[in-house]
């Protein structure tokens, strides 16, 4: 999960790095009232989780508490990148003497994190690692060890970086070990022009593997932008929303992917990945398949099952009581394999639905999917 | 031969005592795994007795009885096991591993899926300082048909051959296990979806060019990191047999997630498309389904045989 701006800066805070005096807001006329706090001059800030803001005119300078106001009603309400800004944060201007960058991220291929930084650091970062690599310390950070005084030391000489940063990185290293990130970044970290070391910006991404140790995590996980995704999340649904017309639900993120695949190969656009996971009991099926019914934008659905720890049956029994519950409208395509397959199959010719139809292999059953979806 | 697990393996299975290894360990006891005990520091000193159905390639069919050590190291010096599955919950993964690998364990496939991210780095990282190998976490585990399973792909969909598999979905695994179920497999891996897993494709590749087995390698890949195009570069460099792939998320969005951990398209990199150059790339016939793709494994055993 990714975290807003603010959110990080937050974090930040709790870990001891230093960052400039803000607050968020949704009211352009409560941006007055902190921009009058903040002491008049303020930096107003679109609160979105994408790069870019300041380019799209998402961070501007607001000369008074007026302005402040008059500014964040004009960047309340944009859209950057399809992402709407829905709050801003107001913070205090920096009088900037150098701007610099770090980070740890997960390195996939070592298996472990590294730290990046840059004495180069703002907006153009991205272009500096690919013109100058070499402006660009990237260090690996041993996970038994951690970024220690000494390690940070020497992240900061590698990179150029005054000596002073080192508390900040050893900090950023704490914040991602006892939060669980799997990203933090500081863009820019800057030295004042009265020697201070500020975080200005930030960037936290938070492993949803770990909320079960991370007890504050369930409140901002409840913040799910599409209504279906929230509604699947809440009964322990793998879905995502997609724009087509085809409802897919498998048993596998790998196997459900690869029919979303399938279903576009065969000229239709799926609208959805759901997964009912390994071993999906009766009730999960009919979950998911009610999850997908009501979603407008559907015109058929595919089950596409290989039945290795899930049995077929159990979706077969799932697909029946879905039946039995919610009123099917659309055409439903199933394609059971594997694990009790010849049973599951025969559950579902017993029912005699007459919008329910099997298929016997996986790129039959898509075609079908899809021309069902796609003739009306 | 088949790599990293065959019937001489020993295997205890970590949290067996719970509902998923009770449930699994019986399923490898029916597969034909020499399961030598289960670990639980609280149940040290019983024994639990399975009913083991017939399975199609295993000898099943006899009750067995497995005794439970209160640690790994307890287990390993009572019967000489060099491999162990761990079904704990999430929370006690890292545990389970580093007691493993401290144990001298060969093998340790961890099928627990939900694992902190920052677990995955600390145990892998501390296995591999100890020799162990880690596959997984939230994998499936692997199977050498006929002769031992230790995870939970099931055993029955396919038999004894010549083909290699290496895949990030179980699945998928399971799907072109079942599509190739005539020609059969010498070890088919699971090595999981997770950002950070223990085992990558350019292991198993080497070890199944190694082995001399396996005829051809089926490589079943996914959206997210660039371990695939790094298998590519692998592939071009060492591998001398056949290599047929197959990627799934062509058509997911950029920045969503799409159920394995790990499984995100994040900016430019991590798409099936560039992955899918990178391996044809490096001579790698590539289909655009599972079904084509197991087409294209059976068209490549022709032509060289």
């Amino acid at each position: 999960m990714d975290l807003y701006e603010h959110q990080a800066r937050e974090l930040f805070a709790e870990h001891g790095i230093p960052v400039p005096r803000a607050e968020v807001t949704d009211s352009p006329k409560e941006a007055r009232g902190i921009a009058r706090r903040l002491g008049g001059r303020v930096v107003v800030k679109a609160q979105v989780k994408t790069g870019g803001r300041g380019k799209a005119g998402g961070v501007r300078l607001a000369a008074d508490p007026a302005a402040a106001e008059l500014t964040a009603r004009q960047i309340l309400g944009m859209t950057i990148k399809g992402h709407t800004v829905g709050t801003v944060m107001l913070a205090q201007p920096v009088d900037i003497e150098a701007e610099f960058y770090v980070s740890y991220v997960l390195d996939r291929a070592a298996g472990r994190f590294l730290a990046i930084a840059s004495a180069e650091g703002g907006t153009e970062i991205e272009e500096v690692a690919a013109t100058r690599p070499a402006a660009v310390a990237r260090i690996p950070v041993d996970p038994a060890e951690g970024v220690t005084p000494a390690k940070a030391g020497e992240i900061a000489a590698a990179a150029g970086l005054p000596a002073q940063t080192a508390d900040t990185l050893v900090r950023l290293w704490q914040v991602l070990v006892r939060e669980d990130a799997l990203l933090v970044e500081v863009n820019p970290l800057v030295r004042t022009r009265q020697g201070q070391i500020l975080a200005l910006d930030g960037k936290v991404t938070l492993d949803d593997n770990a909320a079960f140790r991370q007890s504050r995590r369930s409140a901002d996980a409840a913040e799910h932008g599409d209504p279906l995704e929230a509604a699947a999340a809440a009964k322990g649904l793998n879905y995502v929303k997609l724009e087509g017309e085809v409802g897919v639900i498998g048993n596998g993120a790998g196997l459900v992917m690869s029919t979303l695949d399938v279903v576009a190969g065969c000229g239709a656009r799926p609208a959805n990945f759901l997964d009912i996971g390994g071993g999906a009991s009766a009730e999960v099926m009919a979950d998911g398949l009610s999850v997908v019914l009501s979603d407008p934008a559907v015109k058929s659905v595919l089950v596409n099952v290989f039945g290795g720890i899930t049995a077929c049956d159990a979706v077969a029994e799932g697909i029946v009581r879905a039946l039995d519950t919610v009123r099917l409208t659309k055409p439903l395509v199933v394609r059971l394999d594997g694990n009790n397959a010849v049973r599951g199959r025969a559950i579902l010719d017993a029912r005699r639905h007459p919008l329910v139809q099997q298929a016997t292999t996986m790129d039959g059953a898509a075609r079908r999917a899809a021309e069902l979806a796609t003739a009306v | 031969m088949a790599i990293y697990l065959t019937k001489e393996s020993r295997v205890l299975v970590q949290g067996m005592t719970g509902a998923e290894g009770m449930k699994h360990t019986r399923r490898m006891l029916a597969a034909g795994t020499n399961i030598v005990g289960g670990v639980n520091p609280r149940k040290a000193g019983r024994t639990v007795g399975f009913d083991v159905p017939q399975c199609v390639n295993g000898p099943g069919g006899a009750p067995a009885r497995v005794p439970v050590f209160g640690s790994v190291v307890d287990g390993v010096r009572a019967t000489g096991a060099d491999v162990t599955v761990v079904f704990v919950p999430p929370a006690f993964a890292k545990a389970a591993v580093i007691e493993a690998a401290d144990a001298g364990i060969g093998l340790t496939v961890v099928i627990t899926e939900g694992v902190p991210v920052h677990d995955s780095v600390a145990f892998t990282t501390h296995a591999a300082a100890r020799g162990t190998r880690v596959i997984g976490p939230n994998c499936p585990g692997l199977i050498t048909p006929g002769q031992s399973n230790a995870g939970i792909v099931p055993a029955d969909i396919t038999k004894p051959g010549r083909i290699g598999l290496v895949s990030k979905s179980g699945t998928l695994t399971y799907q072109l296990m079942y599509e190739l179920r005539d020609i059969g497999f010498s070890t088919c891996v699971g090595i999981g979806g997770d950002p950070v897993v223990g085992t990558s494709h350019i292991d198993c590749l080497a070890a199944f060019e190694e082995d001399p087995d396996t005829d051809l390698i089926v490589l079943i890949g996914e959206i997210g990191g660039d371990a695939e195009e790094r298998a590519a570069d692998h592939i071009r460099e060492h591998v001398t047999k056949p290599v047929v792939g197959y990627l799934a998320g062509f058509t997911a969005p950029e920045g969503k997630t799409m159920g394995h951990a790990g499984a995100i398209v994040s900016g430019s990199s991590g798409t099936a498309r560039a992955k899918k150059e990178a391996l044809e790339a490096a001579g790698v016939r590539v289909g655009a389904t599972p079904t084509e793709t197991a087409r294209l494994a059976l068209a490549v055993l022709d032509e060289n045989s």
